[in-house]
């Protein structure tokens, strides 16, 4: 770091300075500013930027024997015709919609639960935020052995049982991958998504409930007339944000249901990106994948903010 | 919350207070902190004492609350069959390197972009909040690739440290909480130090960085908590058993592993980030609500 020794300040504070001691004066301090970037911006080049074009341009590409050839839409066209290519897509999308539903709801109605409470709400917030915490695959070994274990063993079907209710395969039956991958994910994920609506809760002015409850709205309406409107902003953002992140679900296929899962019920695009990338040896098929899965999510974000943008 | 005492939320204090509302929120309250507590704590336990249990005690039906004859052994065991002293001090090791080498490029680059704005700042700027939108999937094939062959230098990175390092600092979120606080330190303050004849670097070191104690703090936090949760890449980036992570190597060996093995390491492996997050627990939160409210 030795080229951040800035040079002495310019000591002429009681005479005009002239034109050129001003140019080299501003001259360096531009480059003292970019002398601070430079490690930040080295590494976004190398690791963000770089590889941003390279995956583009490998798409395009293909290495066999270290030899790269420019193969046109060739990559594109052999990914698309694999029959895994639509199961991914089918399975990543209803897992999107089924995190939507549960994901999305849940944390948002424990967050106005959670704000009229005025008491052990540092405990409830803990408890919440508590296996967001714990590392992916500690969690999720504990869901596959302990809790959709198959057998009346595993807690969700010790708990079923006990109730009178039918027990389930779980992980190893392929309609109930999917849901028992959105339980597992909402509980790990969900404590990030209760903290920041109970922030957004706290803005809220008390006098909107107040009137509400004056012009005789009950709890429901003052929650879809007060509530809603009052937190639409961040509803809309945090809807984004999981739609993102849910659509580049990995690591519950990899650890739940050994990646494919029955039948491939559990295959994910970003695991199909992985299968092609480190096991398939085609990393330009990956690479097309890739460009693929940020496509749909562009083309998601633009009706987002198409959406946002005209009901304002 | 002292705040909570003021300000009304959706159902009024005088409701909640009186007769039956009273008792609606009292059995409402236990109804949550007992369901709370079972959801949230429930599965931690079953993993605490599930890890404790003998292969047969597990596979009994209906499963045992408590585990009749406590296996010790099945930790030793894990901690031994893992070479979980080693996995635990390569996680331990990315995370501090991690922390070390995000405050110093990150607070630098912020303190740039915020108070000394070269030319072309902003630019820089937009092109490094513009990653926030490219999901990190989209990148891996083409970041691996980068890192087994360095553009210009030609190095490979695989199982250095500086590939779990040096990816973390392009890290545009950091960047912008760091600038925004940088922004909202007077502009006055900066000037009197200037005049002082300070160069950049010192009124970065004694002025800015000692007012910026508590974002760096969430920075560090969530760089030691990003690098312990992370998963496929360091699983990519890592492959060889010295070099390996404690998620990594923990999936690695658990095909041939006794499940109540598997789970005892999975305690272990969680116990670091559940103890800063009992100790930090604040800093958590308000860093994660002000990143991501007041944008």
């Amino acid at each position: 770091m030795a080229i951040i020794t800035a040079p002495p300040p310019a000591r002429q504070a009681a005479s005009v300075p002239s034109a050129s001691a001003r140019r080299s004066r501003k001259l360096r301090d531009n480059l003292t500013g970019h002398a601070f970037l430079i490690g930040a911006v080295i590494c976004f080049a190398l690791f963000m930027w770089y590889p941003m074009i390279r995956g583009v341009v490998m798409s395009f590409q293909r290495t066999r024997r270290g030899e790269t050839t420019w193969v046109g839409w060739d990559n594109y066209t052999r990914i698309i015709a694999d029959p895994s290519f639509w199961t991914a897509w089918k399975n990543t999308l209803y897992f999107t919609v089924l995190a939507l539903v549960l994901g999305y709801v849940v944390p948002f109605l424990v967050a106005i639960l959670l704000n009229e409470f005025r008491h052990a709400k540092g405990y409830l917030r803990i408890l919440v935020y508590l296996p967001v915490m714990l590392p992916p695959a500690s969690a999720l070994f504990l869901f596959k052995f302990y809790a959709y274990d198959p057998s009346e063993a595993g807690l969700f079907n010790a708990i079923l049982a006990s109730l009178g209710l039918p027990t389930s395969e779980w992980v190893q039956s392929p309609t109930m991958t999917m849901p028992a991958m959105v339980i597992a994910s909402t509980w790990m994920n969900m404590g990030g998504a209760v903290l920041i609506y109970l922030a957004a809760l706290q803005n809220i002015p008390g006098e909107l409930y107040e009137a509400a409850e004056l012009d005789g709205a009950g709890i429901v309406k003052r929650i879809w007339h007060v509530t809603i409107p009052q937190t639409k902003l961040i509803l809309a953002l945090l809807a984004m944000l999981q739609i993102v992140a849910t659509m580049q679900l990995f690591i519950e296929p990899l650890i739940l249901a050994n990646g494919a899962g029955t039948q491939d019920s559990a295959t994910s695009v970003a695991y199909l990106i992985y299968q092609h990338g480190f096991f398939q040896n085609d990393l330009n098929g990956a690479a097309a994948l890739g460009v693929i899965m940020l496509l749909v999510l562009a083309a998601f974000s633009a009706v987002y903010v198409r959406l946002s943008t005209k009901e304002n | 919350m002292a705040q909570d005492s003021g300000s009304r939320t959706l159902i009024s204090h005088a409701q909640l207070r009186r007769g039956r509302g009273r008792v609606i929120y009292w059995l409402l309250l236990s109804v949550v902190v007992l369901g709370f507590t079972l959801v949230f704590l429930g599965p931690l336990y079953w993993m605490v004492t599930g890890a404790l249990k003998s292969g047969q005690e597990i596979a009994q039906t209906p499963p045992s609350l408590f585990p009749k004859d406590p296996q010790f052994q099945n930790y030793i065991d894990a901690w031994n069959n893992l070479d979980l002293g080693k996995l635990l001090f390569n996680t331990f090791y990315y995370a501090a390197g991690a922390v070390v080498f995000q405050l110093i490029f990150d607070t630098a680059a912020a303190y740039s972009l915020s108070k000394l704005r070269p030319v072309f700042g902003n630019a820089i700027l937009g092109l490094m909040l513009a990653t926030l939108m490219i999901p990190a999937m989209v990148l891996i094939v083409p970041q691996y690739v980068t890192v087994i062959d360095l553009p210009i230098l030609h190095l490979n990175l695989l199982d250095s440290p500086f590939s779990i390092w040096l990816p973390l600092v392009a890290n545009a979120f950091n960047i912008f909480l760091l600038k925004r606080f940088f922004d909202s330190i007077p502009e006055d303050l900066m000037a009197a130090a200037m005049v002082d004849g300070a160069t950049p670097m010192r009124t970065l070191w004694s002025i800015i960085l000692p007012m910026s104690r508590p974002i760096l703090g969430v920075v560090s936090i969530f760089a030691v908590t990003a690098v312990w949760k992370d998963f496929l890449w360091p699983k990519l980036v890592m492959p060889s058993p010295e070099t390996r992570t404690v998620s990594v190597g923990i999936y690695a060996f658990a095909g041939g592993t006794p499940q109540n093995v598997v789970i005892a390491a999975s305690v272990i492996a969680a116990i670091p980030t559940v103890i800063i997050f009992l100790l930090f627990q604040r800093n958590i939160m308000s860093g994660l609500t002000t990143g991501s409210l007041k944008g």
